[in-house]
Order: structure tokens, then C-alpha cells, then sequence
């Protein structure tokens, strides 16, 4: 019966989703909207098909790849140290924490010039500017994983006699795992939202780099292919993670 | 020789006279938790418990119960006094044949039913089909055969806590220290866990410590209770119940048991009355 409901829920995002898609699809056709300012999603498809088989992205779909890849590895890791860092600090903790509720609030794409200036135009800035996005994310998620581990179960590795690495391997990291997993869910939208904000205002290669180029050609086809791709991308993605989370989350969710 | 052998008989008499060893033995200990006013939990303390017993120990809320199971396990160091086990010295760290079982929901949700019982063996030097064979009997004696491969979020909260009990009796421990295990459970599943631990009791033949707020299951399961003061806590009676070790929970109808029930309650009941006086009602343990 759940698993129904689920699926019935599954079936009306998806309706939805295409729905708009046929709706903008007719809006073009009919040339309600303008084919200036977007083409029809089919023509969209269309165009990315030809660009990925031309193997003429091939190069800026490999930087990007390679500059998300290197800045969410590194998110990852200094924001989990980070976490376990300041997880262990209370006082350090305290103080950082109104700095760490406000950090969204600050626009760090003002400082990717100076990034710029500071490391070249190259990928080095890009990798800054990701981990500045995504690190916290990490951090914070990894200190609420680490609050939120039952004390009866460091008490239960103590019962067992367990070593202190023994009981981060198995008990502390386990059981903070679904927090550490949002963390990485959200460095990765994060480092895709730095990395490509980062390519489409100054850089040399990239997918966002080439939106940019296109849109300043006026270049429409390629522009709207590569934004459908980085659609595509980043939701298969989150949403592939986000159905592997939500299955973690109810295999432990009790009853 | 024979001067050897006779020494030997006497030895051997005077044990059966004075009887075996304890098994935990608390000496004068106190415990007092650190702070801008300090909290004594307990009060100097003496306690033996005997090979093979099932020891309860019931008090008012706060009193220090869980403050005595902590220092008895090795769980937490005592302020002043000594604590053995077997003999040895017990000084924060849980000694090899303790097992422990807590209050709370202590499963782990990422492991199946089978690798929550197994954990218990994970670090230990049995071999492992012996390890196997353990696990099994254990899912088995609690009931969870059929929930080998479940999550601990698919059970009841019953079920959760037999899983707990299995953990650590696959480590076959001498003794075994409960801290109000059956604390969220409805009356019904708290007889029958009751009834399931008396069953575990004999067929080990560990000896139990169970803290308890229930007068009636202490009276139903125990040997012996010992009560305990308000804060700080110390043992001020300890009741003999006297029942056959053979027994379940159909001995609540019998008179004594309604007899004991009282006594402790009547031991209780101005104590109770103290740590509500000095913390208000609910204040916690």
C-alpha cells in the first residue's frame, strides 16, 4: 500500500516535470514564445545529441568534471576534518557558530576575481571558489551527525571494549552516516553551483564557460543544449542520491 | 603427604562453611560528581553479591542506582572504596565476563537483527563457527530466529531490547548488570521479559544485577533486593524474597509475593517522598 503510494507520488512528479516540458514545447511551437529567447526542449535535445556526439565539448565537459571532482574530494575532506575539529572544541564551537549561520549570507563570487589574481586563470580559483561553497555543508552536517550519536551507544562500545578507532569505525561513523551523506549530497550541488557560476564569469575552459561564450555569440542552440545538460546532470544526480538517502533514512527510522 | 591432604580437607571444609567467594564485592564506595556544588550520588557503600544470584536493586528516582551500576561495571570510576570483580580490581574499564544491558534502545539501526546479536563477538577470540553457533542459539532462546535478517526500525520496542539482551549474552558473561531494562515497556511485555529473563538466569547460571523503579518485578525476579536512600544513595534493607530458583511471573499471585511488594514499599515510600521533596516531582535519576 506504501509502496504504491510511492510509486503514485513518483509518477505525478514525473508528470508534472513533462508536463511543463510539453507545455513549453507547445508555447515554442505555436510561437507564443519567441525562438530568440528559448528554443523548444525537443530542439533543445536535439542539439545536445549533436554536440555530444561531435566530441566538441568533449574538452570543457572533462575541466568541469575534473575541477567538481578535485574541489567536492577536498569539501569533503576539510569540511568532515573541520567538523570533527570543531566538533571536539566546545568553546571554538560556540564561537563559531553565528559566524557558521550567516556564512550563506556572504556572495563569494565577489571574490573569485581576486581568486583570479591571486592563483590565474585557471583551475586552482575554481576548486577555492567550489570549496568555499561546499565545505561548510560538509562541516556542519558533520557536527550535527556527530551530535546526534545515542550516547548509550558510545556506552555500549565501552561495555565491549572497544579501542577508541574501533569505536569511530564502528560505532561513530555509522551511525552519524546519513548526516555525513546529506553533507556530501549538499557539497555536491554546492560545488557544481561554484565551480560553473565560477567558469560562466571568468575562466578559460568549462561548461559554464562555454554557456557563456555562446550566449555572448548569441549562439542559442549551443547555449540552451549545455544548460539542458547541466540540468540533466545535476538532477539524475541529486535525485539519484536523494532516493539512495531517503532508503537509509527508513531503514533506520523507527517504529 | 598426608599433612598436605588433611590441610586440603580442612581447606576445602572451611570453604563449604563460609561459602564461595562474591563475585563483585563494592567496599565503602562513594561517588561524588564534580562541579560548582558538588553532587554526592552515593553514600560509602558495601555490597557482595554471591555466584549465581539475582540481585535487584530498587530506590527513588535519583537515588543513585544507575550512579552504582556505572561504578560496579567499570563504566565509571568510584570517588573513594574499592570495586572487585572476580577478585580483581575494577577501575574504568569493563572487565572481561560482564555483560551490561541499558535502559535505553541500545541496537544499532544500520545492522541486521543477526549482526546486532553477533557484535557482541566481533572483538572476541572465538572462532567463528563457535561464533555462529552462539549467535544462533541466542537469536533462538530470545525469540528473534524468525527476525534474523530484519532492522531493528522493523521490531517492537520489546523485540529491540531482546536483541540488546542477545548481544550480550552470546559473550556468555558471569555476570550480567541490567539497568531498568524493561523501563518503556507495557506492563504484559515487562512480565513476560521478566519471565524470559528468569528463564535466561537459570539456563546460564551468570549472576544478575538488575536496577529497577518496578517494585513488583524486583520482587518477582530477585533472590535478594537491596533498597536504596534517597541522594546520596546507600543500601538501608535488603530483602530475602526466598523464592524457588525454579519460578516464573505466575508467583505474583502467591501471598508472599504481595508480602515483599509491601515491605519494599514500606521501606520506600519516605524515601520517595525525600527525593521528591528535593528535586520535585520528576526529577530525574
Amino acid at each position: 500500500m506504501k509502496l504504491k503510494r510511492e510509486h503514485a507520488l513518483t509518477l505525478a512528479r514525473l508528470g508534472v516535470i513533462g508536463g511543463a516540458v510539453l507545455l513549453v514545447e507547445a508555447l515554442c511551437r505555436s510561437g507564443v514564445i519567441n525562438p530568440l529567447t528559448l528554443l523548444p526542449p525537443s530542439r533543445m535535445a536535439a542539439d545536445l545529441f549533436g554536440l555530444l556526439a561531435s566530441g566538441q565539448i568533449a574538452h570543457d565537459m572533462a575541466f568541469t568534471a575534473g575541477t567538481i571532482g578535485a574541489a567536492l574530494v577536498l569539501s569533503i575532506a576539510l569540511g568532515f576534518g573541520l567538523g570533527v575539529l570543531v566538533h571536539a572544541l566546545p568553546r571554538v564551537r560556540r564561537a563559531l557558530d553565528p559566524l557558521l549561520a550567516s556564512y550563506y549570507s556572504v556572495p563569494f563570487f565577489i571574490f573569485y576575481p581576486l581568486l583570479v589574481a591571486i592563483f590565474g586563470l585557471n583551475a586552482f580559483p575554481l576548486v577555492v571558489l567550489g570549496m568555499a561553497f561546499a565545505a561548510p555543508a560538509m562541516m556542519m552536517s558533520t557536527m550535527a551527525g556527530l551530535d546526534r550519536i545515542p550516547r548509550v551507544l558510545l556506552r555500549v562500545a565501552r561495555a565491549h571494549r572497544l579501542s577508541r578507532v574501533e569505536t569511530v569505525r564502528q560505532i561513530v561513523l555509522p551511525s552519524a552516516a546519513p548526516y555525513l551523506f546529506t553533507g556530501m549530497r549538499l557539497a555536491l550541488a554546492y560545488t557544481f553551483i561554484g565551480v560553473i557560476a565560477g567558469e560562466f564569469i571568468m575562466a578559460s575552459s568549462g561548461i559554464g564557460h562555454a554557456i557563456a561564450y555562446a550566449y555572448e555569440g548569441f549562439d542559442n542552440n549551443t547555449m540552451y543544449a549545455l544548460m539542458l545538460l547541466v540540468l540533466v546532470v545535476v538532477t539524475v544526480i541529486n535525485m539519484s542520491l536523494h532516493a539512495y538517502e531517503t532508503r537509509l533514512a527508513k531503514r533506520r527510522a523507527r517504529a | 603427604m598426608t599433612a598436605l591432604v588433611q590441610r586440603a580437607r580442612m581447606d576445602d571444609t572451611l570453604a563449604e562453611a563460609v561459602g564461595p567467594p562474591p563475585v563483585v564485592s563494592l567496599r565503602a564506595v562513594t561517588r561524588v560528581y564534580p562541579g560548582v556544588k558538588p553532587v554526592e550520588a552515593l553514600a560509602p557503600t558495601d555490597l557482595d553479591l554471591n555466584p549465581g544470584e539475582f540481585f535487584s536493586v530498587v530506590g527513588p528516582s535519583g537515588c543513585g542506582k544507575s550512579t552504582l551500576l556505572d561504578v560496579l561495571s567499570g563504566l565509571g570510576r568510584p570517588t573513594s572504596g574499592t570495586v572487585t570483580f572476580n577478585g580483581q580490581a575494577v577501575d574504568g574499564v569493563v572487565p572481561e565476563g560482564v555483560g551490561i544491558v541499558f535502559q535505553e534502545d541500545a541496537s544499532f539501526p544500520w545492522l541486521t537483527v543477526r549482526d546486532n546479536v553477533a557484535f557482541g563477538l566481533k572483538h572476541s577470540t572465538v572462532p567463528a563457527d563457535e561464533s555462529q553457533r552462539r549467535v544462533d542459539h541466542a537469536l533462538r532462546f530470545m525469540g528473534l530466529a524468525d527476525f534474523a535478517g530484519a532492522y531493528p526500525a522493523q521490531l517492537s520496542g520489546g523485540m529491540r531490547q531482546r536483541v540488546c539482551i542477545a548481544r550480550t549474552l552470546v559473550t556468555r558473561p558471569s555476570l550480567i548488570l541490567l539497568d531498568e531494562p524493561f523501563g518503556a515497556l507495557d506492563q504484559q511485555t515487562r512480565l513476560l521479559m521478566g519471565d524470559e529473563l528468569l528463564r535466561l538466569w537459570r539456563e546460564t547460571g551468570a549472576t544478575i544485577l538488575l536496577i529497577t523503579h518496578a517494585l513488583d518485578e524486583a520482587a518477582m525476579l530477585s533472590d535478594r533486593v537491596g533498597v536504596m536512600s534517597a541522594r546520596p544513595g546507600r543500601f538501608i534493607d535488603m530483602v530475602e524474597t526466598g523464592w524457588p530458583r525454579e519460578r516464573d511471573s505466575s508467583i505474583v499471585s502467591d501471598p508472599r509475593f504481595g508480602e515483599i511488594t509491601a515491605r519494599l514499599w514500606s521501606r520506600l515510600r519516605a524515601e520517595s517522598l525525600r527525593a521528591m521533596g528535593a528535586q520535585g516531582p520528576g526529577g530525574g535519576r
